[in-house]
């Protein structure tokens, strides 16, 4: 009964991170993109402009939670939480430090990859159920992307589950320890890297949601609070992906010798994933957005092949014994 | 009936909870009237069942479940039907089955059979001692279910997979633009 209440309590603390780190986030990039592009972004509320997410949390509470009268109500009430709700699940698989993580579940890849599916879901129904063109137009394109970018993100963490034989991502870390796998699965790593930008409709994949083409994309009907969910779902699946390439291929909270000792695991970790999470904003400022079309056969056309080469080459290499 | 109940483990509850949920959802999509409310009560039922695969002791599976059928394949469903502007109310369009021009009987006693001899075949063999000891006896992980569909069951998985590319072809041959096909390049600038 104690353990079951500590559990609770560990899985408290961690939702109550995470959410706040998530709308800071909003602030971050603002900051970041300004001073990449040589202006100063936010800085009037609080030190540095700090408190800009809290400011940006009360207005939106603020405003009129509207409903359109040609929507699906319960459908478009749904879309946003279910969104919202499958980011914050998978993250009950993250092993964070040698103590701390929600779930040590055997199939935690596969878990982050059902989740991750489902969250298609939110986008999809969201677009249906706003009963609008553009809404509809953006979450046809939601759909066709997120389901073919799935299929390489699965295949490209496959070669990691060759490599450390185990689904469980605390098993994965430790079985890093002798080096991090981005030395063997730089392919597989770049791969992941894209389809994760993908799945969470970050730029250049932000087709979704181009606002010079379909206003908002899939979102365009919402507001207030349900508004401030698929944008709090779109950070956390940011933070998330930061969170599992360092997990996957960067040796999740492990650093080799001379640095292990300077900071405790978990603050390796965090410092891991914002670094992922720079180069998302990074990525963000400086590339342009593709054409659809483009950006699908790229994923079919160069994508598939590269991550079933990646696979193919990563089994012979094991069967080999070249691994050891 | 009721301290049978009581006495059953949080692991059971969940186990009963999850499998009343999938009867209650599949009962909601073949009842349902809405299109997109029924696909998503198939979901939720798919979700039950992933559920009770885990409780059962086959994890694996359980993923592939969400992983498949409700994550790829009726996105699929859900995406064709947003494209066909399908939904809100079918019922209008449904072809006529209030038994003036098409015999009732015959619309329902075919698969009603069907369904019968399903459900006794599945009574008779949960009833029967080795699928219970199997039930309760070990967890299947995903090196086992690799082993055995590498080993004994390979030549089905691979008509299995032969199956797959021949729809796969002929989807691509249905969805191929008509005339387009010799001088592609040309036909493609043309279309814009």
């Amino acid at each position: 009964m104690l353990e079951l209440l500590f559990k609770l309590l560990e899985i408290t603390v961690i939702i109550a991170l995470l959410i706040p780190i998530a709308a800071m986030l909003v602030w971050v990039e603002r900051r970041m993109i300004g001073i990449w592009q040589d202006r100063l972004g936010p800085n009037r509320v609080g030190p540095f402009g700090i408190l800009q997410s809290l400011a940006d949390l009360l207005k939106i509470l603020g405003k009129e939670d509207w409903i359109p009268p040609f929507s699906d109500r319960l459908v478009f009430t749904i879309a946003p939480v279910i969104g919202a709700v499958c980011v914050l699940m998978s993250f009950a698989v993250i092993p964070f430090s040698p103590s701390i993580g929600v779930s040590d579940l055997n199939i935690g890849l596969l878990f982050f990859l059902a989740m991750a599916s489902l969250s298609v879901y939110s986008v999809v129904l969201a677009g249906w159920a706003s009963n609008s063109k553009y809404a509809l137009l953006g979450s046809m394109r939601a759909a066709a992307q997120t389901v073919s970018y799935e299929v390489f993100m699965g295949l490209s963490v496959m070669g990691v589950v060759l490599l450390t034989g185990s689904f469980n991502l605390r098993e994965i870390v430790l079985a890093q320890e002798s080096g991090w796998l981005i030395q063997t699965q730089f392919l597989g790593f770049i791969i992941f890297l894209i389809a994760g930008i993908a799945e969470s409709h970050r730029l250049p994949f932000d087709l979704p949601e181009a606002e010079t083409e379909l206003t908002a994309g899939f979102h365009t009907e919402y507001s207030g609070l349900k508004f401030a969910l698929f944008f709090l779902g779109e950070y956390l699946s940011v933070t998330l992906i930061s969170a599992m390439s360092v997990v996957l291929f960067f040796g999740g909270w492990l650093m080799p010798e001379p640095f292990a000792s300077w900071l405790p695991p978990l603050v390796w970790f965090i410092l891991k994933i914002l670094i992922f999470v720079m180069f998302f904003i990074l990525l963000r400022t400086s590339l342009p957005r593709p054409r659809f079309d483009q950006l699908l056969s790229f994923g079919w056309k160069y994508m598939l092949p590269l991550a079933l080469i990646n696979l193919l080459v990563t089994a012979a290499f094991k069967l080999g014994g070249f691994y050891g | 009936m009721i301290s049978t109940f009581i006495q059953l483990n949080p692991l059971q509850l969940t186990f009963y909870s999850a499998a009343l949920l999938a009867i209650v959802a599949s009962l909601k999509v073949i009842t349902g009237k809405n299109t997109v409310h029924a696909l998503l009560y198939l979901v939720v039922s798919l979700l039950a069942v992933a559920v009770c695969f885990y409780l059962m002791g086959a994890p694996f599976a359980a993923g592939l479940e969400v992983i498949v059928y409700a994550g790829a394949i009726l996105i699929l469903f859900v995406f064709a039907i947003m494209m066909f502007g399908l939904g809100q109310d079918e019922t209008l369009h449904a072809p006529n089955i209030d038994g003036s021009k098409v015999n009732k009987f015959n619309l329902w006693f075919g698969p009603f059979l069907l369904a019968l001899l399903l459900l006794i075949e599945l009574v008779y063999a949960i009833n029967s001692g080795e699928v219970q000891a199997k039930l309760t006896s070990n967890t299947i992980d995903a090196k086992q279910v690799g082993m055995l569909l590498y080993g004994p069951y390979l030549l089905a998985v691979e008509i299995a997979s032969f199956l797959l590319l021949a729809g796969l072809i002929g989807g691509y041959h249905f969805a191929k633009p008509e005339g387009v096909g010799l001088d592609r390049k040309k036909d493609l600038g043309e279309h814009g």
